[in-house]
């Protein structure tokens, strides 16, 4: 396939597309399904083509629309109007009311049961309308499977553009100018990660695409692949082009069999397409990607452990440098990129860096993906633009905490990060500022607690997890969380003294100075910030210490 | 130790379509140790789990030495020596499901069954082990039973969801 089949596929599909006058998407995200939205699906396309209306509304399976729990959702386009917890009994009255009479049913639009009136359209609710959906702006609106729908949405045209009209050093220069940080968590440049990597000379360099969301409580990865995984393979073939490789592999959670077959399904079309493989659009430049899949260990989470268990060996992380840009996958230079970093890829070519770099906060520009879970309203996935506040984000997005209980805390960045407690609802969220507060960006998992969460606990939590998933190979990680965690377990217990407490903080500074990998040095964050907001809570529980009566220190 | 004359049991020929899906994707991969990740899940896919002799026979194909295939095998939770039992039941922990009360769960499994994460029943029919995050934090807590994922999970409502899939009681 040459550059004009791309554009004639994507004008077919237009003309296809517009004799239809309404598309009406079935969430078919994680969530979604495991609500029973395929029976809605199936129902609504019996439904629509025994009515003979088959010539007039597409139907379509999508990605993740956002509210997760209110699922499953039925979108009905170009009105926006999206249907919640539709089920198959009251499909055909949508199909009735809103698609035949025009006339809306509000008691099963978004959010019915819990505002006092719903809008008729979603983008108007606070909801949508505070957020701005860049990675995610096809997510929920096209068929994950079919090529063609994402073709029409001005997809590969980025590929096509640094193909045919710019060198790698312009696309290096335009990533820079736009100002990405890589979303995986620690915010590198992702424009200086790509010069290092294309400076190198090697006779084969690689691209990996790291899905191995490890952080629970973390879905934003998973839905970007699930939802719009074309366009995560277009931000990997741009990174190959860019950097000078010509070999791909995208590793995804074996916990996320969706992701994989999707993801596969879409390397197999964009290959029959000629969009990957042997002279891209006609090109001289040619890519390859192979999925690898993750065997649960979060570790893999970091580059190099990553690169160890795509060449097949246990993934224990190893001292750097040298950089994986130097020296990564079978020792050539590898660029590593989080899932939501290359699905920012090609807007940010088609748009230009400046626009992308407008977006946000001087220093943490663009958008950033959350995964909005725990004691909120309004669960799911949501896209804002970087320096937006967390009040803003829980309260007007979010719909604040449910069965009137007070907002305690939100904890970013999972077992790496920390907690943001009530008096920095106003911080607004960027790299920057999460870092001041203890906490950090991560991959973008928020979860919010109410006062019914014991801090001490959360602590431990976090650290049990560390514990568990630390690979061994050092020291200060494998034996440190142990030491942290069984310290922590004694405190809840109520048999921990404020000797208890001391030794906590001292190992804490040890675990996070001597480890070897960002596992161990972020391990004692979580148990670090909740000491520095809930101290309170430790010492009430010391206080209540029913073994060591009389005794202050142990 | 008496020596082997064949690897795989006298019951588990290469002819076994188990056997027979792992010599393909032994193939697809051109018997690169490198693929030894891939190979494993496809055995795991295959088997439900990894028997012993499945790994000495991976092992022998893969020209790599036995420790190098057990070290991975038991360094990642995803892979699993033991059977998982005829009925899988999986409880979400990750950060979300936590707050939302995941282990009032746990202790209603362990209280109806009598399972702790990781144990399988007697009879084989139920296991239950416990995941990290599933990605399913909007509809926590989440529980996954043979591949179905419950959402919202009250307590009071797992003995039913349970005994509807394994049958009867176990």
């Amino acid at each position: 396939m040459n550059r004009q089949d791309l554009k004639t596929i994507a004008e077919s599909a237009k003309a296809e597309h517009n004799q239809f006058k309404h598309k009406v998407c079935v969430c078919c995200g994680a969530g979604c399904l495991s609500s029973g939205s395929e029976a809605v699906l199936k129902k609504l396309q019996d439904e629509v083509k025994a009515r003979g209306l088959d010539k007039e509304i597409r139907v379509v399976p999508s990605g993740c629309m956002g509210p997760c729990n209110q699922g499953p959702l039925v979108k009905v386009m170009p009105e926006y109007a999206i249907y919640q917890k539709v089920n198959c009994e009251n499909i055909a009255a949508v199909v009735q009311s809103q698609l035949v009479e025009k006339r809306p049913i509000e008691d099963l639009l978004l959010f019915a049961d819990s505002r006092p009136k719903p809008y008729v359209n979603a983008q108007e609710d606070p909801f949508f309308k505070k957020q701005l959906k860049v990675v995610l702006k096809d997510c929920g609106s096209i068929n994950p499977e079919i090529i063609e729908d994402y073709i029409v949405r001005d997809g590969y045209k980025a590929l096509d553009k640094v193909l045919f009209q710019m060198s790698p050093e312009e696309v290096i220069a335009e990533i820079k100018h736009s100002r990405l940080r890589g979303r995986g968590g620690a915010g590198f440049p992702t424009g200086i990660k790509w010069e290092t990597v294309y400076k190198y000379v090697a006779d084969q360099k690689y691209v990996i695409c790291n899905g191995d969301e490890g952080d629970p409580g973390a879905f934003m990865d998973r839905s970007v692949l699930e939802g719009n995984p074309h366009r995560v393979l277009e931000g990997m073939a741009i990174a190959g082009y860019a950097v000078g490789a010509n070999k791909g592999y995208a590793y995804i959670r074996g916990e996320y069999p969706l992701a994989i077959k999707r993801f596969e399904a879409a390397i197999k079309s964009a290959k029959k397409l000629g969009l990957l493989g042997a002279n891209i659009l006609g090109s001289t430049f040619s890519f390859d990607i192979e999925i690898r899949i993750g065997a649960g260990a979060f570790v893999c989470g970091e580059e190099t452990a990553l690169i160890a268990s795509i060449e097949g060996k246990r993934g224990t992380p190893r001292p750097r440098p040298p950089f994986p840009a130097e020296s990564g996958l079978w020792g050539k230079p590898t660029l590593i990129n989080n899932v939501e970093t290359l699905a920012s890829i090609a807007p940010i070519i088609n748009k230009g860096g400046e626009w992308y770099s407008e977006i946000g906060t001087p220093k943490s520009a663009g958008t950033k993906v959350f995964a909005l879970a725990g004691k909120i309203n309004y669960s799911g996935l949501i896209e804002v633009p970087m320096g937006m506040s967390l009040r803003e984000i829980v309260y007007d997005i979010g719909g604040g905490v449910p069965g009137g209980k007070e907002f305690k805390s939100a904890q970013t960045g999972g077992p790496s990060g920390g907690c943001i407690p009530k008096e920095h609802l106003d911080v607004k969220m960027d790299y920057e500022n999460l870092v001041s507060l203890g906490s950090i960006m991560g991959s973008g998992g928020l979860i919010i607690m109410d006062d019914s969460s014991d801090m001490v606990d959360v602590a431990r939590f976090f650290m049990e997890f560390c514990m568990d998933e630390s690979c061994g190979k050092c020291v200060p990680c494998r034996v440190g969380t142990k030491m942290m965690y069984d310290l922590l377990t004694k405190i809840c217990n109520r048999q921990g003294t404020r000797h208890d407490l001391d030794r906590l903080e001292e190992l804490a500074v040890y675990v996070k100075e001597a480890s070897l990998c960002g596992l161990g040095m972020s391990a004692p964050n979580p148990l670090l910030s909740t000491l520095r907001y809930y101290k309170n809570e430790y010492l009430a529980h010391i206080e209540r210490n029913t073994t060591l009566e009389g005794v202050s220190h142990g | 130790m008496k020596a082997k004359k064949s690897i795989l049991d006298e019951n588990l020929s290469r002819n076994d379509p188990r056997i027979k899906q792992i010599l393909a994707k032994l193939k697809k991969e051109s018997y690169r140790p490198d693929a030894l990740i891939e190979i494993l899940h496809t055995a795991q896919n295959s088997f439900g789990y990894l028997p012993m002799n499945v790994l000495a026979f991976i092992t022998k194909e893969l020209k790599v030495p036995p420790s190098r295939v057990y070290s991975t095998v038991t360094f990642y939770h995803f892979f699993s020596l033991k059977s998982k039992g005829e009925h899988t039941c999986l409880v979400c922990t990750g950060t979300a499901c936590y707050v939302k009360g995941a282990e009032h769960i746990l202790n209603e499994i362990e209280r109806e069954f009598q399972l702790k994460p990781g144990q399988v029943s007697a009879d084989n029919k139920l296991g239950l082990s416990t995941a990290r995050c599933i990605g399913a934090c909007g509809l926590a807590p989440a529980m996954v039973v043979d591949d179905e994922v419950h959402a919202k999970t009250k307590p009071e409502d797992v003995k039913n969801m349970i005994l509807s899939k394994i049958g009867a009681r176990v």
